[in-house]
């Protein structure tokens, strides 16, 4: 994917035209100009290439890594300090406790300062890798293993107004250091997620489940469209308003629409299983959602039916800029109905039809909310886009996660290419 | 294939065809309506059909509307109806789904063969009739597709959870219980906090309006107008931005906002959201900014305008149609967005709506709590669109790569 120019790399030619030749190349306002541009175009950049370049470099980043849910949270040493014992009987003391967070991963060079407030005095011996200096309590724990946990006592005594001093001992924060190996951030690569996603019949399930549903998809909501499109194509009262109805499944929400459609084919309360047994289609409630290739068709209607209004909207705008003379040609010449549509219509609209195909392809195929909402991906209607969130949160594999993501990634620059081929030749772009 | 052209064929093949279709729309319509079975009949439906569409009888629309509310209510009392009714129907009701049928059969099929002649049809006789059953059954289905769907939507959340279970045919709304109808709304209001998710919806997407256009405005014009290397470049990779799952970089993002804290707060949202959309705006209005007469900017700078000021005092109110459309589908893509607001919202005091209604599926709640949801989520953009739908149309077909 080419990304937008960054402008440092870009900057304004500045090199002055050679002395002995005609002024040729860009002048002062030229220059001016496209500074100009790059100072309007610069917050976009920026914005963009934090939210979108630098994810995408780093989803390549993780898709190398054996990162899981819980290693976003690099281990660190957790401690906890206590002021314990009674002052009368003189075993007054100050406890540290450690932990290490993570359960497996070992921090290195684990110390704590700590700084005694006033008023209060270490008395005895002290157990624990601490000194004291002053004020200044520092302790040294040296490696804490994953899981493992360490403390140290220092025996004190008070002198002055207990309750504050108590606070005071408690009220100041421990400063602890240690360093851990972050998964994220350290040079171990591994290609085991790539291994894992492309191992097993699963992910090619996965691949052929997306295909389906790509190309069904994009075909019946062109073909829908079309038809729908050419409903319209005419005059007559009402119009506007049923082209107003005909976009609702696209304006609305998804997950009000989604929802809508799971309860609808609900097996047990919904009205679409009731209507059928009730005329008698069939004796028993079918699952609609829930069997294996009914729900891959299913999602594939919806996906259909929630995107069709989209192209009848492009067909339509397209088929009221065609020239009406061509038409009018056409009946003096004995046409029929039929013939018009074939041999006038539809070559004036193929071009429209194939960028929306194109473009409606990469949607679709990109698309996550709808199937997430409707089978959560079960039933046999796991698409790849799915597939990044289960292997992500569901199995908590962030990095096979992204290794999905990259695949994914992939397939697209293989569709754009071919899609500014396309572009280009029907749009001039 | 010339055999079919012919009156004898074509009518009644036409009229069987015209007649499933009003016969299946209206038992589903009454069963609706009325709660109890309607089924289409396919032996009334082959003989109404055929003896209507009968190319002999070449009457006056009023009278085939009249024959055909005859045969239809002769083969109903004679048990082999279009429609037939389950047990229990009201006499009344049947009276209704008959009169229906009939009369929209009749006139359907008399639009449908007008102008045929009862023996051989020309090719564009032929073809015209079929063209004018095909839009009468387009009409049909793209409304009941589209109806059918938002009309559950609103009727269960009407309903209560034993009606909904003992009957889930049942769409009659039972007036009767008044100001109960809406207990489903009461309580999501009260007791789910969604005026405050609605405000939050509500003021998210006008942030995320307000950032996008404050950063697409210049980015536009600077594409549109102004010529620097690698212009062609960039307004294509603005498109090919636009082109990248928002899945794959929701990983990342939640990974990011995960250590920087930024999960969880509405921050990180009115962040995200408007970079999700600034590529589109930007697309649409360069497009728009390209067609306005340049010669109106340049007689400004010759005034001695400033380029930014020539932006604010010519441009921009120039382009206040298309600054319309883009808020319009910036708003709608915010205020539809759950995929981000799913993943990195876990609070529920800082849902927004869809993420709202997202919670609201679960097994301990009741289907009518979640349709409300649903409706409560839908009423205001379509309010807006159906408001607006000059504006809102545009910007779809211009920037509506994505879905």
């Amino acid at each position: 994917m080419s990304v937008a120019p960054d402008p440092a790399t870009e900057p304004a030619p500045v090199q002055p035209p050679p002395a002995a030749t005609p002024p040729g190349g860009r002048g002062a306002l030229a220059r001016r100009e496209a500074r100009l541009a790059w100072q309007l175009l610069l917050p976009t950049v920026l914005a963009v290439s934090l939210v979108v370049i630098v994810p995408l470099l780093a989803i390549f980043w993780i898709s190398f890594k054996p990162v899981g849910l819980a290693d976003l949270r690099p281990p660190a040493p957790v401690v906890r300090e206590r002021l314990r014992g009674d002052a009368a009987e003189g075993d007054l003391r100050i406890e540290y406790r450690l932990r290490n967070s993570s359960r497996d991963e070992p921090i290195r060079g684990v110390t704590l300062s700590d700084t005694l407030p006033d008023g209060i005095a270490v008395s005895g011996e002290i157990t624990g890798p601490c000194t004291v200096e002053g004020n200044a309590i520092s302790c040294d724990f040296g490696d804490l293993e994953g899981g493992a946990r360490a403390e140290a006592e220092i025996p004190v005594t008070l002198t002055g107004d207990a309750e504050a001093l108590e606070a005071a001992a408690e009220g100041s924060e421990p400063v602890v250091t240690g360093e851990a190996r972050n998964i994220l951030t350290n040079g171990e690569f591994t290609l085991a997620n790539f291994a894992r996603i492309f191992d097993g019949s699963e992910f090619w399930g996965v691949i052929g489940v997306t295909i389906f549903y790509t190309f069904f998809g994009t075909v019946g909501a062109l073909v829908v469209g079309l038809f729908a499109a050419m409903l319209l194509d005419r005059s007559f009262r009402g119009q506007g308003i049923l082209r107003g109805l005909f976009l609702f499944p696209y304006v609305a929400p998804v997950i009000a629409v989604a929802f809508t459609w799971v309860t609808l084919f609900d097996p047990f309360s919904g009205s679409a299983n009731a209507l059928l047994l009730q005329m008698g289609v069939t004796q028993e409630a079918i699952n609609f959602f829930g069997q294996k290739p009914l729900a891959l068709i299913m999602v594939t209607l919806f996906e259909v039916w929630r995107y069709f209004p989209l192209s009848f909207l492009f067909i339509l705008a397209r088929m009221q800029s065609i020239d009406t003379d061509m038409y009018e040609a056409a009946d003096m010449d004995g046409a029929s109905p039929f013939q018009k549509f074939w041999y006038l219509s539809v070559p004036q609209l193929l071009g429209i039809l194939s960028v929306l195909f194109l473009l409606r392809f990469i949607w679709t195929f990109n698309k996550f909310d709808d199937i997430f909402l409707l089978t959560g991906g079960n039933a046999g209607t796991r698409v790849l886009t799915v597939n990044v969130y289960e292997q992500a949160f569901a199995v908590s594999n962030i990095g096979a996660g992204a290794a999905v993501a990259v695949v994914i990634f992939a397939c697209l620059v293989l569709f754009s290419v071919f899609f500014f081929r396309v572009m280009s030749r029907e749009e001039g772009l | 294939m010339r055999w079919m052209r012919h009156g004898m064929v074509a009518g009644p093949v036409l009229g069987v065809l015209w007649c499933l279709t009003v016969a299946v729309t209206v038992a589903v319509a009454m069963s609706f309506v009325t709660g109890s079975g309607f089924r289409p009949g396919l032996i009334g439906v082959l003989v109404a059909g055929a003896a209507i569409g009968w190319p002999a009888l070449r009457v006056s629309r009023p009278v085939r509307v009249g024959i055909g509310v005859i045969v239809v209510a002769a083969l109903s009392l004679a048990g082999f109806g279009p429609v037939l009714p389950g047990p229990g129907v009201a006499m009344a009701s049947l009276a209704v789904a008959v009169l229906a049928t009939g009369g929209a059969l009749g006139a359907g099929v008399a639009v449908i063969m007008a102008g045929c002649p009862p023996g051989a049809m020309t090719r564009h006789q032929f073809e015209a009739a079929v063209i004018r059953f095909l839009v009468g059954f387009g009409y049909v289905f793209f409304t009941a597709i589209v109806v059918i769907p938002f009309f559950v939507m609103v009727m269960t959340s009407l309903k209560s959870q034993q009606a909904l279970l003992q009957n889930p045919l049942d769409f009659s709304v039972d007036l009767s219980r008044g100001t109960d109808l809406f207990r489903s709304y009461v309580e999501l209001f009260r007791d789910f906090r969604f005026g405050s998710y609605l405000w939050t919806s509500f003021y998210v997407s006008v942030l995320t309006v307000l950032i996008t256009l404050a950063f697409s405005v210049p980015g536009a014009y600077a594409v549109a107008r102004l010529r620097f290397r690698g212009r062609a470049a960039f307004s294509r990779s603005i498109l090919l931005i636009y082109m990248v799952p928002m899945i794959v970089l929701a990983l990342p993002i939640y990974i990011a906002f995960s250590m920087t804290g930024l999960r969880n707060t509405l921050f990180g949202i009115v962040i995200v959201y408007p970079v999700t959309t600034i590529p589109v705006a930007l697309y649409m209005l360069q497009g728009y900014f390209r067609g306005l007469p340049g010669e109106v900017e340049e007689a400004g700078l010759m005034d001695g305008l400033s380029r930014l000021a020539v932006i604010w005092k010519i441009t921009l109110p120039l382009s206040l149609p298309a600054l319309a459309s883009v808020s319009l589908y910036v708003f709608m893509i915010a205020w539809n967005e759950f995929l981000l607001a799913f993943m990195l919202l876990d609070d529920p005091s800082k849902f927004t709506l869809t993420r709202g209604v997202a919670m609201l599926n679960s097994s301990e709640i009741p289907r009518q709590h979640l349709m409300a949801g649903a409706v409560i989520a839908t009423v205001p953009i379509m309010a807006l669109f159906l408001g607006l739908e000059r504006f809102m149309t545009r910007g779809l077909t211009a920037g509506s790569v994505k879905g």
